[in-house]
């Protein structure tokens, strides 16, 4: 820790849901990838914003109309910040799904063709697979697949191959599955080499890791705001400047059109053509605060809190008799999926539950990836900065008691 | 409530050795069911001779409670008739599902046991796999047909 930083203890402190017992136990939140705790800076935010400015955003001319645009607009203001954007290039929706959605309705619809190839990787979350399913089967576009290697990474040896003739590739930064970091800026600068656009999966790295659209290069970029201490229904889509310009609404509706007729309608520019109806402004607030929040202890800190945490989650579940533990055994993300022998994963959650412990159990919405591995579903631990080494070796403890009673 | 009472010692015994095990190859029905959110899977294949259960086997991989439910059940409705196994079906489902949990049920004998479910609104869906299967099973029967359908 470097002079005038919050230790960890201290920054722990700012999230007040983790301050309880469950079941009796003291609560160990290691369900993070599935979504965060919230500070109570983001809490406060968005109260305040409800007790003191609440109002419809860019049509009110009175006070608190000005205050809600003002602080609408200087959340996406903050945020483009955040990733290096301009304030155009950031799209409000209500998180990853949903800026994938609008890639796959708004972009592919107007520039894939029947034949077009959708190049994907095999360890995609659904909602990076289902979207361009859909649009397979509207359009007749091709999906293409990287495979995975045994260990759980990117089978790169046939990418010249697999991109060739690619218009779109769509890739996940982090697996919320197996932990595996993507080589996100050789991939981009690959498919961009080979002539594809390319959208960035965030959802796992937005919160943990630092992060610049322009240094990437890519050209979207989606991420969940409760993925990263931010409220939920609130998320962003990066798109970059030219492409934005010329792409064709997603929802249409109130706030994305600058003048009806009964016989058609002029679009306003990016980003309002792509924010049809009332925002989710407090939700956007909210995030806004929490990049900021993230900010102040800093991503570059967070993220080597993050690699103590994965390196340590992964050596104490290494010891618990029968585990499997899925994904990559070193550089990794602060998130380890296991499956253990004597134990179903439903049984595994339910009795880490009684010890107030919160894993998740399932397939983590990549069903497709578990099949490949063999794995009809597993337990997931995923950390976050506020957790800390004790709680990781309780976890041992824990997991130890779990097998030993279903052995 | 701790959760030694839901993983009772014969909860436990049937998951790590699940009784009626295995393919039937003479099956007049068989019905696949699935928890997607889950990943526990069964299938669950009878031989009905007119409305007699004359066997009754399952395959399928699951969670202790979902393999065991699936065990206990293939015990108590083989070589009874579609009407007896009907009678246990919805007893079963009524312990687990009724908005007021039901007086206790002698009928159900060890089935009993999964009552703790009730409290682990999650783990009802890994209780109740099989019994949907069974009543997609009994159901098909009366159309004489094998259906493949989840039963989820």
């Amino acid at each position: 820790m470097a002079a005038g930083e919050r230790s960890w203890e201290e920054i722990r402190k700012d999230f007040p849901v983790l301050d309880q017992e469950v079941n009796g136990r003291k609560l160990i939140y290691f369900d993070n990838a599935a979504t965060s705790q919230k500070p109570l800076s983001v809490i406060e935010a968005m109260t305040h914003y409800y007790e003191h400015d609440n109002a419809n955003v860019h049509r009110g001319l009175h006070e608190l109309s000005n205050r809600a645009t003002a602080g609408y607009e200087g959340a996406r203001a903050r945020l483009a910040a955040y990733l290096g954007a301009q304030d155009e290039e950031i799209i409000f929706t209500r998180g990853t799904t949903e800026s994938i959605n609008l890639v796959a309705r708004a972009w592919g619809e107007e520039y894939l063709k029947a034949g077009d190839v959708v190049l994907l990787t095999e360890m995609e979350h659904h909602s990076n697979i289902v979207p361009w399913q859909m649009l397979a089967q509207r359009r007749g576009v091709k999906l293409r697949f990287i495979p995975i290697t045994p260990e759980g990474t990117l089978d790169l040896s046939n990418l010249d191959q697999l991109l060739d003739g690619v218009k779109l590739f769509s890739f996940v930064h982090i697996s919320n599955s197996l932990g595996t970091i993507n080589p996100a800026a050789e991939l981009v600068r690959r498919a961009k080499a080979a002539g594809a656009t390319v959208l960035v999966d965030a959802a796992q790295s937005a919160g943990h890791l630092p992060l610049d659209v322009k240094e990437l290069g890519c050209d979207f970029l989606a991420l969940s705001g409760h993925k990263m201490c931010g409220p939920t229904g609130i998320g962003l889509l990066y798109g970059r400047r030219e492409i934005l310009d010329v792409m064709p609404p997603f929802h249409g509706g109130g706030e994305m059109i600058s003048t009806v007729t009964f016989e058609g309608s002029q679009y306003k520019p990016s980003p309002y053509r792509f924010e049809a109806g009332t925002p989710a402004i407090a939700e956007a607030i909210g995030l806004a605060v929490a990049a900021e929040y993230i900010d102040g202890i800093g991503r570059a800190r967070i993220w080597e809190h993050d690699q103590l945490l994965a390196k340590e989650g992964l050596a104490v579940l290494s010891q618990i008799p029968g585990i499997r533990i899925l994904g990559p055994l070193d550089h990794r993300a602060g998130l380890v999926a296991f499956t253990l022998q004597s134990a179903h994963a439903h049984d595994v959650v339910s009795m880490a539950d009684q010890e107030g412990l919160a894993l998740r159990g399932g397939h983590h919405c990549t069903q497709p990836l578990l099949r490949k591995l063999g794995v009809p579903a597993s337990s997931r631990a995923s950390f976050a900065f506020y957790n800390t080494v004790e709680e990781i070796h309780r976890m041992g403890e824990i997991l130890k008691k779990v097998q030993t009673f279903f052995a | 409530m701790n959760l030694e009472e839901l993983y009772q010692e014969v909860i436990l015994d049937h998951s790590k050795r699940p009784r009626n095990f295995g393919p039937l190859p003479d099956a007049t029905v068989t019905v696949r069911g699935d928890n997607p959110s889950c990943g526990d899977e069964i299938e669950l294949s009878l031989k009905l001779n007119g409305d007699q259960i004359e066997d009754v086997k399952f395959t399928g991989q699951g969670c202790a409670i979902c393999m065991s439910s699936a065990s206990l059940l293939t015990l108590k409705v083989k070589k009874k008739d579609k009407a007896q196994a009907e009678v246990l079906l919805k007893g079963f489902k009524d312990m687990l599902t009724a908005p007021e949990a039901p007086e206790s049920n002698e009928a159900l004998g060890d089935l009993q046991i999964f009552a703790a479910v009730r409290r682990f609104p999650q783990r009802v869906k890994c209780a109740t796999l099989s019994w949907r299967a069974l009543e997609q099973a009994l159901e098909a029967h009366a159309g004489s047909v094998t259906t493949k359908e989840p039963a989820s």
